[in-house]
Order: structure tokens, then C-alpha cells, then sequence
């Protein structure tokens, strides 16, 4: 779907890009044209601004003292969590816990959930798209228990089979993670179909939702996800905070990922017992004002709308694929029918390091390599690729940028 | 610097049309070498007569700074003694490491068009990789690695 096919308000970009400072950097003389959003997305200056005035007028320790400074970081900690819980509509607030980005999310899930419940010969589904922080904490855990990880296999566009990963439930099948969108090839997944095939086997399905909270509306309720993680850093919060949405009777069945201040109710040295959701979830002091800054980010991006930056990537991505086809000897990898703003692609006869390295002497930045992704790599056959990853406030100008740079490298390795 | 500048001719061509290449059938000396950042991955086979390096072959998939050092490299030990060899691993090292004085007595010639690389820190593991790989071929490890 087109932004021309839905009455979408189209988005002022120029006026977007003066919000991001970052935007006006020049990379030895030439303008930065940023591309590579899929590893990390620019915060723009209301958001800068929160930071500033959280760690000007409101910081504190949380949850622990009644003076004015700790109440105002406590009130405001907690507000961020009410702007999660609508930003992804779930039912309850507590069902929203606040990590340290995606990865961790993951990990807490696999040591929480999967160390208590998983044994032996008790079988996790991945899928061969996802990212290594969806991977190895199965692996972690699956050693530790004995259990075994099975593999749902993608087509030549890099699209899952949905029928191969029907026929790989059993009656052993205790576990489904995977991602909701690709962060190598840009797939969006049908996770919703997915999830429900799970649920008719009472298998529940954890989502890495990073490459698709900054990109796409996420209704963890709609989609019916018994976990969805994704990390603030990739939609214009700041590294370090990160949120993991989980239903909220799974979140009570689960022992502590991290044990530590805040996540008690009573200690003593003979027994110990743990606090409700999230705080269970959440030991020693949380990265407040990140938490912060991230609402500050959600409200920004809501601001403008995620249908209207949905319409805008796509529009981008159309483009820059139409173009990338167009030139001999660029082959793209990952061309599946619904995908988000990402371009995985190959240069005939130049390693992609060689790609990175000059296009970064035009001011272009995209990244190359193996994407934390090693086996869509070597489900391609290859051992690494470029890729340029948009975001909002990219331009169709910067793709023309983009495509002028790479018939350059070609021109010198021709 | 930039990154073109790097890309000169001479490399270009020894990334188009590599020495050496080719794994040898009767290698006495056998070595991989990984660039886990960046997926640079090369194989080095080496054929030793006593001390003398008499014949050497590489194969891989590697970025094109990787590639031309590893076929400069191949033409420039071919034929030297190990001792010879060793001492332009470490002199290559600190060239692109900027610790080589290029006016001052060095024995690694034409490899000199690499000294710019000691300007792009992304860079130096590229080039340096099979260097690393011609040292642990000798030692007998199999594996070097930039890490």
C-alpha cells in the first residue's frame, strides 16, 4: 500500500529534518546523508530538550524517597510507562517493563520464562531471519536444558514459509521467538498468522519488534504476542532503555531475570520475597531518565503520526528500490512483498567494506557487513552485504545521493 | 584522508587480478585468517623449502584492500627465507600503524601504497589480515584472527 492509496496528510520533511541537529553535519565537506537508521535513529531536539530538563530540574532516585526531586523523577518514570503502554496498546501498564534496549528484553524472557519452564527435548522455533540477540539467548538456554531449537526456513525473496513452520509444531513445541521485522532484508513477517497457528498449540510467541516499533503501528493486543521487545534507540530515544511487553499472567509465572533493590518485597537473610509486575522485572535504579526521554521520543513520533512515517518510508523505499534495479551489476537481497524501509544490497566485484568505505567519503552513511544476521547471510550466500536503512526524516534526494555514490564505486572498480 | 585516495591503481589491479592465486596442491604451511567486523576471510597456503618460502597461494572472500595486500604480499615473501618474511610481517604492521618511518632503511618496497592506510582505522585489520595469516602459518597455528 501507497501513501497514494489512503487519504494519509503527507509530512513536511524539510520542517522535520530542522528539528534533528545532527542532520547539518558535514562529513569532510559534504552534507551527512544518514542511512543507516536500522543500527540506530538521530534524536531530535524536543527530545534532547527532555534529557537537558530532566537532568536540569528533575533527577533523582526513583521509588525511594519522599522529597520533591525523588516524587517528581518517580511521577515522571512512571508517566513514560503510561505513554508505552498507549504507544503500543497494552491492556495494562504493569505488563510494560523497562530493560536496557531489545536484547535485553530477550534475555530476560529466556532466563525468566524459559530457564523455569523449558526441559529436555523441549523444542523452541526460531525463524533463519533473526538477529543473533534472538538467537543466542535460545541457544543459552537450550544448552543449559537439553531442549532443541528448530528453524523455520525463508524463501529467495526472504519471506518465512508459513507452511514449514506449521509442520514444525509437535507436542514437545514449547516456544516461538521471532522477529517482526528484518533487520538484514527489511521483511515484515505475518507475525498475527503466526502467532495464532502457535496459539492453537498453546505455544506462546515472544516478537523482536526492533526494526518495527519506529516504523509500523504495533498493537500487542491485536496481534495477540505473549512478548514484544523493541529498543528506545531506534526510534529517536536514546540508547540505553528499551521496553519488554509481556501479558501480564506469563510476567507473574516468570522467576527474576536480575535480582537486586526494587524487585523485593521483604528480604531477610532466611527468605526473600519478590515484588509484583514490573517492578519485579526491574532491579536496582533504572535508567530514569532514559525511560523519560523515551516517552519524549514516543510523543514526538505520535506527534506526527506512525501511519503518516509508515506512508513516507514506503514511498522511500519504492523508490530507492526502483532505482537500485535499475543499475546493472546491483543485485538487491531481500525482496520480499512486504517490507519495511530497508535495502540490503551486493555490488558485483566489490566487497561491500569497500562500498561502506567510499560511499562514506561522499558523506553516505550505511553499514555493511553481517547485521548480527550470520545465517540470512549464509542462507544468500554471501558473507556480507551493504545497507542503506531510511528513516522519516530521509529524503528522496538523499536516495538520488545514494545512487550517484554507488555508480562511483562502480566506476572505479570497473 | 580519504578512503579514494587508498584506491589506487596498483591496488585496484592486484584486487582485480590477484598473484597467487589458488590454494597450493602440495603446501607445507596452511592458514586461515578472519575479519570477523567486516567478513573478510582469507586462506593461505604456503610451500616451505627448508627456511626459503618457494611457492604460496591464497583464495577468499575479502574486501578489496584485504585482497591486494594478500596478493602484494604473496609476490613480495616468494622466494625470501622465513626470517626475511617475518621481519616485513612486522614492518607492514608498523607501517599501517604509523609506527614505520618510510624515509628510514625498510625492506617492503612497493607495499609502501599501503601506508595510507594507517590514516583509516576501520582500515588497518583489512589490510593487515593476511599478514596476521602468514604469521600463524609459519607458527603452525591454523587460525589468525583480527580480534
Amino acid at each position: 500500500m501507497s501513501a497514494r492509496d489512503t487519504l494519509i496528510a503527507p509530512l513536511d520533511v524539510a520542517a522535520l529534518r530542522r528539528d534533528f541537529p545532527i542532520l547539518n553535519l558535514k562529513i569532510k565537506d559534504k552534507p551527512l546523508i544518514f542511512l543507516d537508521n536500522a543500527a540506530s535513529s538521530q534524536m531530535p531536539q524536543p527530545v534532547i530538550d527532555r534529557w537537558v530538563k530532566y537532568r536540569s530540574a528533575q533527577h533523582a532516585n526513583i521509588h525511594r524517597a519522599v522529597h520533591y526531586l525523588s516524587e517528581t523523577a518517580t511521577a515522571e518514570y512512571e508517566k513514560a510507562r503510561l505513554k508505552v503502554q498507549a504507544f503500543i496498546n497494552a491492556k495494562e501498564s504493569r505488563e510494560c517493563i523497562f530493560t536496557s534496549g531489545t536484547t535485553d528484553g530477550i534475555n530476560l524472557v529466556a532466563q525468566g520464562y524459559g530457564r523455569k519452564f523449558f526441559k529436555a527435548d523441549d523444542e523452541i522455533i526460531l525463524t533463519t531471519l533473526e538477529h543473533h540477540s534472538n538467537i543466542v539467548p535460545w541457544q543459552m538456554v537450550a544448552e543449559e536444558k537439553g531442549a532443541k531449537i528448530r528453524v523455520v526456513p525463508i524463501n529467495d525473496r526472504g519471506e518465512l514459509l508459513v507452511e514449514d513452520y506449521r509442520k514444525l509444531f509437535n507436542a514437545n513445541t514449547k516456544f516461538v521467538a521471532m522477529t517482526h521485522v528484518s533487520n538484514a532484508l527489511g521483511t515484515i513477517t505475518p507475525i498475527r498468522e503466526m502467532i495464532a497457528i502457535a496459539h492453537e498449540h498453546g505455544v506462546p510467541v515472544l516478537v523482536d519488534g526492533a526494526q518495527a516499533a519506529p516504523h509500523l503501528k504495533v498493537d500487542v493486543q491485536d496481534l495477540d504476542c505473549d512478548f514484544y521487545a523493541f529498543s528506545g534507540h531506534k526510534l529517536c530515544g536514546p540508547t540505553g532503555i528499551g521496553v519488554l511487553y509481556g501479558k501480564a499472567a506469563l510476567l507473574e509465572k516468570m522467576q527474576p531475570f536480575k535480582g537486586g533493590g526494587d524487585m523485593i518485597l521483604s528480604v531477610t537473610f532466611e527468605k526473600t520475597t519478590y515484588a509484583p509486575i514490573p517492578a519485579k522485572f526491574e532491579a536496582g535504579t533504572p535508567p530514569v531518565g532514559e525511560a523519560i526521554t523515551l516517552g519524549a521520543a514516543i510523543d514526538y513520533l505520535t506527534g506526527i503520526g506512525i501511519e503518516r512515517i509508515a506512508a513516507h518510508e514506503t514511498d522511500l523505499l519504492d523508490y530507492a528500490t526502483d532505482q537500485l534495479n535499475r543499475m546493472p551489476g546491483v543485485r538487491l537481497i531481500g525482496t520480499a512483498e512486504k517490507k519495511a524501509a530497508v535495502l540490503s544490497f551486493a555490488l558485483d566485484g566489490v566487497h561491500p567494506h569497500d562500498v561502506g568505505s567510499l560511499l562514506n567519503d561522499d558523506g553516505v552513511a550505511i553499514r555493511t557487513g553481517h547485521h548480527c544476521a550470520q545465517p540470512v547471510m549464509q542462507r544468500f550466500k554471501v558473507p556480507a552485504t551493504s545497507r542503506a536503512s531510511f528513516a522519516f526524516y530521509n529524503t528522496m534526494a538523499e536516495v538520488d545521493a545514494l545512487v550517484a555514490s554507488i555508480g562511483r564505486v562502480q566506476k572505479l572498480f570497473a | 584522508m580519504d578512503s579514494r585516495q587508498l584506491y589506487q591503481e596498483m591496488i585496484l589491479e592486484h584486487n582485480k587480478k590477484p598473484r597467487n592465486w589458488g590454494m597450493l596442491g602440495d603446501a607445507t604451511h596452511k592458514a586461515e585468517g578472519v575479519n570477523p567486523l567486516c567478513g573478510d576471510h582469507i586462506h593461505l597456503s604456503l610451500k616451505l623449502n627448508g627456511d626459503q618460502v618457494e611457492a604460496v597461494g591464497f583464495e577468499g572472500e575479502a574486501c578489496a584492500i584485504c585482497k591486494a595486500s594478500a596478493s602484494m604480499m604473496t609476490v613480495a615473501v616468494k622466494g625470501k627465507s622465513k626470517t626475511d618474511a617475518e621481519m616485513m610481517v612486522q614492518e607492514f604492521r608498523d607501517m599501517t600503524t604509523g609506527k614505520l618511518d618510510a624515509a628510514g632503511p625498510h625492506h617492503l618496497g612497493r607495499l609502501t601504497v599501503f601506508s595510507g592506510v594507517s590514516e583509516l582505522p576501520t582500515r588497518v585489520k583489512c589490510a593487515i589480515l593476511p599478514w596476521h595469516t602468514l604469521h600463524a602459518a609459519f607458527a603452525g597455528t591454523d587460525t589468525a584472527s583480527t580480534e
